[in-house]
């Protein structure tokens, strides 16, 4: 009934032609090589050395790094799939996952869409359309306007029909992309256009909706599947509720403190929906839910999610191989009284981003990546290896940890030891973040809902402390102890190996050897005076303390580890030395200590930083609101950079002049390079 | 074909084994706890001296030093040299109770050898906490040893230049003879001659002849705002011209790297200074070839501070050389040559560090056989290419009628003849005593050794203190009976005893240190180490092949 190659025979997915790129083509093609079936990867030029190009057995060049012109381009995407005669199209999430006409133009060309029909995602995707399918299939939804009057005047009026606080929400949105909230109707505006601004920009579509906004809720969302003999089965929910910038950081299956009746409910809801519009393959159900375990209806993602892996961890299925086999027209794997829920599953989304910042998205390389070892309960989902770049194309999540337990508290325990060993340099991460957001007594006992960063802020955020004296002691042993492999690039001139010269030992002639090393604790100088004790350990003293320090530097799974010891007390880092920073990896933390730069090796451009304002990261400068000779005051928007599909307004840093600005629209501005110069009044004055 | 290659590795194994030298000596044996007591008293001694000397000019010229944001002369010299990389520092003893009450540790400039970049270096550090670090005639003679070091071992020279120049009250001791002040600068033009790179860092004044340091150097820097050249200062500008000029626009950086083209590199500070002569080191495309076999070292078999308990302090107990080496050498390892003849001097093969040694040791008196043994044993060292090591505690050679008419003179002279031709690598080390001839056939300071360093326990002099006491009561003694005088006991012990304590003095490797007449005091468990790195610096210079004179047969 959904036409000729849904009704195709079995089996006939030989070759997979995977649209996406990073972690999910992995994942992709890595059951693809599990069953046989080969993998055909496309790249745009940001991704020519991409792990997914290097795991594919085929790959295509298909454009510059732009997605518009290569991910999103579903003429390039087709050519590649004829010519590499491709059966299947996984288009992974995001890019082509949901889009109604790339689902089309497959069925035209006969090559199966790993994914609904396109009906199902055009029903569903349009968020006014989904709610009245819903309602009409009995699943309970939201108060809201789903109306074609997109006038300001209208969608003003529905707000306060529906009453205040609502979501303006764009009706193509998805993944939190052109959503906004107001509080009261004299922000309605502002947050109208700014939603507005965004979803053209994302979607090429500005249409509105308005729905209520439901305070504290926890976002629960149901995986279904369906296939095409008319069968529909639930792998349970997903508590997806923790969220910053309304998207998702920390996802668990099955949600906690949900009742087995609930689940069920939720379960049976669920599948009511994909019913209601045939569905077949992955898709996943969202609901709102309060604090009394009512739930209502959201929107229906009809692809293959990103937090998917909890799912499989806790029904042990693979819903990749799943949406391959239903694909391919075969039926269900499992029935639902088949899919039995085992234990509990955590994903925590590792971004590059910084925290701190209001999670602003970040990129650039990863000089030293190290992770957990994986196995059958601990999963590392990525696209990216050390020495890789997070691009500023596309998204900044650089990995998944999903982790598997027994039982909640013993999942949780995992991932946290998991996230103490998953260590990054060269770029903020949320990975400290997410350390003390899965620490925190209120998550630990399940007490999620979409407004719990903001409500515990202070404590996810706390005050930055100093590094402890131990810590300090473990980086000026690692830096004594790299000195060791410099001297060893020296011995590499001569045929002279072994020349007592070459050692490290900082031995003197009846004297002990004691130097002042200055390090950087933050903003803090601290001097750790060293001696070289004859023996081969060391005396370090910071502020009149003593510590007795040995130890060596031993390298396992690629990763060197300070073996050490201080005071007596034995530990193991990781040590991550890049140019002037010293990082210490451990079960207490994260500690970074920094080397002064000496005067005569610090540039200049630091002057430029302090009298005007650094682009925040690598991005397009989409607006300039200023030129030389304008006078602002502190806090004025000077201008907007687009960067990380993101808005992000520059401010004046301080009052005064603008002398120059160094770009014109439409550049592009690499991070922390001077966007404007600012003249302080004073000086001016003066 | 297994059982063979067993058998064989086995049989290899063993062959290497056997060369092993030394006993474990019983730790617990009255004698070898008083002389471990003993010589580790004199260690301490040695440790908290040099603890005060490495302080410098005292706490108030530190102060005024680094309130300056100028780095203290040993850490600029710890900067230089590559991280955490040793500093063989010579003569830390140099002026030790040598002018009256005034004290000017270790003679006012440390000197040394040191890695930069990966080249060994010898540096020259004024102290300008110590008297201005103005030149004392024991300074320039400091100076001139580490130069001399510099030309022996064709090492570059890193001057860091941080002084007032010629001290004035004691110019007639500076300034005029051969190896006084001008000699520097002469060395300066011949080392560069001989392509030995000379690198001045000025980091304070340079008055006068100082001046002559940055400007003979093949390549200079100055630290901005701290250090001046000029032939002469702001006050005797003044008084020769009347000109008022401040020290910096006199002779500053700016006006030596911009104008007078003097100095070559402009530093901000002391520390960007010290990165510039690193990297001056890394452009001499310097490259060390050693001329002899080299192979992984190992530690000895034996802890080193057991020649503590083994050598002890008193002069008068004999020890056997062979314990002393067996902490020493690698892996104990020592191939003795001709071990039954001549057997008061022990020749022998081993390496320190990797590096190969002949080494040549006293136990006892030197015979006619010993001296013979020995003069063949330089022989094949030099022939070989081996540095030999002299491990000196010698009384001297045999004396008597018998020995006389043996020859003991001429076979002596032989062993001197070999060692003065000798052009291996030579370095001795003072283990005890070193008097009379024996000082010389065991390669004393006049015959040149490339580095000359002593135990706290050695005595150096003509011969022992109670011997020339006996000698001079004796001919005393003999002349007023000529006169037909009396000479009573106590007169005769009244005599000896200055004379004892005179030679007991001056027969102490500080008294010996003070004056330079070696490079250095080392505690004897370090003395594998300053082998090691004294090698490593002998062996940067060419091989020189040896023509040995006519030995009287």
């Amino acid at each position: 009934t959904n036409g000729p190659v849904r009704c195709s025979s079995q089996g006939r997915i030989e070759k997979v032609l995977i649209a996406n790129r990073g972690e999910i083509a992995c994942r992709v093609m890595r059951t693809a090589k599990k069953m046989g079936v080969r993998s055909v990867a496309v790249y745009s030029e940001a991704d020519r050395h991409s792990m997914h190009v290097a795991m594919a057995d085929e790959a295509y060049h298909i454009g510059p790094a732009s997605s518009q012109q290569s991910y999103l381009s579903m003429e390039k995407i087709m050519r590649v799939a004829k010519t590499s005669s491709a059966q299947a199209i996984h288009p992974g999430y995001g890019f082509l996952s949901e889009n109604t006409e790339f689902a089309e133009l497959c069925k035209q060309e006969g090559i199966i869409f790993i994914g609904p029909p396109s009906s199902a995602i055009r029903d569903m995707g349009i968020k006014s359309t989904s709610k009245h399918i819903m309602a009409a299939a009995g699943v309970p939804i939201i108060e809201g306007y789903h109306g074609d009057d997109q006038s300001d005047q209208k969608l003003k009026e529905e707000a306060r029909r529906i009453g205040f606080p609502v979501m303006i929400k764009a009706v193509r949105g998805g993944g939190g992309k052109g959503m906004r909230i107001a509080g009261s109707e004299a922000e309605f505006h502002d947050q109208l256009e700014s939603a507005r601004r965004e979803a053209r920009k994302s979607f090429n579509d500005d249409v509105m909706l308005v729905e209520k906004f439901v305070e504290n809720p926890r976002h629960v969302e149901v995986q279904v599947f369906g296939d095409q003999h008319g069968n529909a089965v639930y792998l349970f929910e997903r508590d997806c509720s923790v969220q910053r910038r309304h998207q998702k950081i920390i996802e668990e299956a099955p949600g906690p403190g949900i009742s087995p009746e609930v689940r069920r409910k939720l379960g049976e809801a669920a599948v009511r929906a994909a019913k209601a519009v045939n569905y077949v393959g992955a898709g996943t159900v969202e609901f709102i839910m309060d604090s009394q375990h009512n739930f209502y209806f959201m929107e229906m993602n009809t692809r293959l999610q990103v937090e998917h892996p909890v799912s499989e961890m806790i029904t042990g299925t693979d819903l990749v191989e799943w949406q391959l086999r239903v694909a391919a027209g075969e039926k269900l794997p499992l029935m639902q009284e088949e899919i039995e829920l085992k234990g509990h599953s955590f994903e925590a989304r590792i971004y590059a981003e910084d925290p701190s910042n209001d999670f602003l998205p970040g990129a650039g390389p990863l000089l030293h990546l190290s992770t957990p070892r994986g196995d059958d309960f601990i999963r590392i989902e990525t696209g990216v290896r050390q020495g890789d770049e997070v691009s500023v194309h596309y998204d900044p999540m650089i990995a998944k940890l999903v982790v598997w337990g027994e039982d909640r508290s013993a999942a949780l325990k995992k991932l946290r030891y998991c996230l103490y060993q998953y260590n990054i340099v060269g770029l903020s991460t949320n990975i400290d973040f997410l350390l003390s957001l899965s620490r925190h007594p209120e998550f630990e006992a399940g007490n999620v809902h979409t407004s719990f960063i903001p409500q515990h802020y202070s404590e996810l955020f706390p005050a930055p402390k100093t590094t402890s004296k131990e810590a300090l002691c473990q980086a000026a042993l690692g830096l004594v102890l790299r000195e060791k492999t410099m001297t060893s690039n020296f011995i590499a001139h001569s045929d002279d190996r072994y020349s007592p010269f070459a050692s490290c030992n900082g031995r003197r002639v009846n004297i002990l050897y004691t130097r002042n090393l200055m390090l950087l604790d933050g903003e803090n100088k601290v001097e750790v005076a060293i001696c070289y004790n004859q023996d081969g350990t060391y005396r370090m003293e910071i502020d009149g303390e003593v510590f007795q320090v040995s130890g060596d530097l031993i390298h396992e799974d690629k990763a060197s580890y300070l073996r050490c010891s201080i005071n007596g007390v034995a530990s193991k880092p990781k040590l991550v030395i890049l140019d002037n920073t010293v990082h210490l990896f451990s079960m207490e933390g994260h500690a970074e200590v920094a080397l002064p730069v000496p005067k005569f090796l610090a540039g200049v451009s630091a002057t430029a930083a302090q009298g005007g304002t650094v682009a925040p990261m690598t991005g397009t400068i989409e607006k300039v609101f200023v030129k030389a000779g304008d006078k602002v005051q502190i806090g004025d928007p000077l201008m907007i950079m687009l960067a990380m599909k993101m808005e992000h307004t520059i401010r004046a840093p301080k009052a005064g002049v603008i002398k120059r600005v160094f770009f014109k629209e439409g550049s592009q501005a690499n991070r922390h390079s001077p966007l404007v110069e600012l003249e302080e009044e004073q000086a001016i004055s003066e | 074909g297994r059982l063979t290659a067993t058998a064989a590795f086995t049989r290899f194994y063993h062959g290497d084994r056997v060369a092993t030298l030394g006993c474990q000596p019983d730790l617990n044996s009255p004698l070898f706890q008083e002389n471990y007591e003993r010589m580790q008293a004199l260690v301490t001694e040695l440790k908290e001296r040099a603890d005060k000397i490495k302080l410098g000019g005292g706490e108030r010229a530190r102060k005024l030093h680094t309130s300056r944001g100028k780095l203290l002369p040993r850490e600029r010299v710890d900067r230089l040299i590559d991280p955490g990389s040793p500093f063989l520092e010579f003569s830390q003893f140099a002026a030790y109770q040598l002018y009256g009450n005034e004290e000017v540790p270790a003679g006012g400039i440390i000197t040394g050898i040191g890695r930069v970049s990966g080249v060994e270096c010898v540096i020259v550090a004024n102290d300008a906490t110590v008297k201005g670090g103005t030149y004392y005639p024991i300074t320039v003679k400091k100076h001139l040893r580490a130069q001399e070091i510099a030309q022996q071992n064709h090492l570059p020279c890193i001057y860091l230049v941080d002084s007032g120049g010629a001290n004035l009250p004691r110019q007639a001791d500076v300034f005029p003879d051969r190896d006084h002040f001008g000699r520097i600068f002469f060395n300066q033009a011949r080392l560069s001659s001989e392509r030995i790179a000379q690198i001045a860092v000025v980091m304070g004044s340079c008055t006068a002849g100082g001046a002559y340091v940055p400007a003979m150097a093949d390549e200079s820097i100055i630290v901005r705002k701290q250090g001046t050249i000029f032939l002469g200062g702001p006050p005797l500008v003044k008084a020769a011209t009347g000109e008022e000029v401040s020290a910096e626009d006199l002779g500053g950086a700016d006006l030596h790297c911009r104008k007078s083209g003097v100095t070559d590199h402009y530093a901000l500070d002391d520390a960007h200074a010290l990165h510039l002569a690193r990297k001056a080191v890394r452009n001499l495309n310097y490259q060390k070839k050693v001329d002899v076999t080299v192979e992984r070292p190992e530690d000895p078999l034996f802890p080193a501070d057991e020649i503590y308990g083994i050598v002890g302090d008193n002069l008068k107990r004999n020890f056997d050389v062979r314990e002393v080496i067996a902490r020493i050498v690698d892996g104990s390892k020592f191939d003795e040559f001709k071990a039954f003849y001549g057997d008061t001097l022990v020749t022998g093969f081993a390496r320190i560090f990797g590096y190969p040694v002949g080494i040549i040791g006293n136990n006892g008196v030197l015979f006619s056989e010993s001296a013979k043994k020995g003069t063949h044993f330089i022989e094949l060292c030099c022939q070989r290419n081996i540095p030999l090591v002299f491990l000196q505690n010698i009384t001297g050679f045999m004396v008597g009628k018998e020995y006389e008419a043996g020859g003991i003179a001429k076979d002596g002279a032989k062993m001197v003849t070999a060692v003065a031709c000798a052009n291996v690598p030579k370095i001795t080390v003072l283990i005890g005593g070193s008097y009379g001839a024996g000082n010389y056939g065991m390669c004393g300071r006049a015959y040149s050794p490339r580095f000359l360093y002593m135990w706290p326990n050695a005595r150096i002099s003509v011969m022992g203190g109670e011997q020339a006491a006996t000698v001079l009561a004796t001919i005393t003694k003999d002349q007023k009976a000529r006169e037909g005088k009396q000479f009573s006991a106590e007169e005769e012990a009244a005599l000896k005893e200055p004379i004892v304590k005179r030679f007991e003095e001056e027969g102490s490797p500080y008294f010996s240190s003070s004056r330079l007449w070696d490079d250095g005091i080392i505690d004897p468990a370090d003395t594998r180490l300053v082998l090691g790195l004294s090698l490593s610096a002998a062996l940067n210079a060419p091989t020189k092949s040896t023509r040995f004179g006519v030995f009287r047969m």
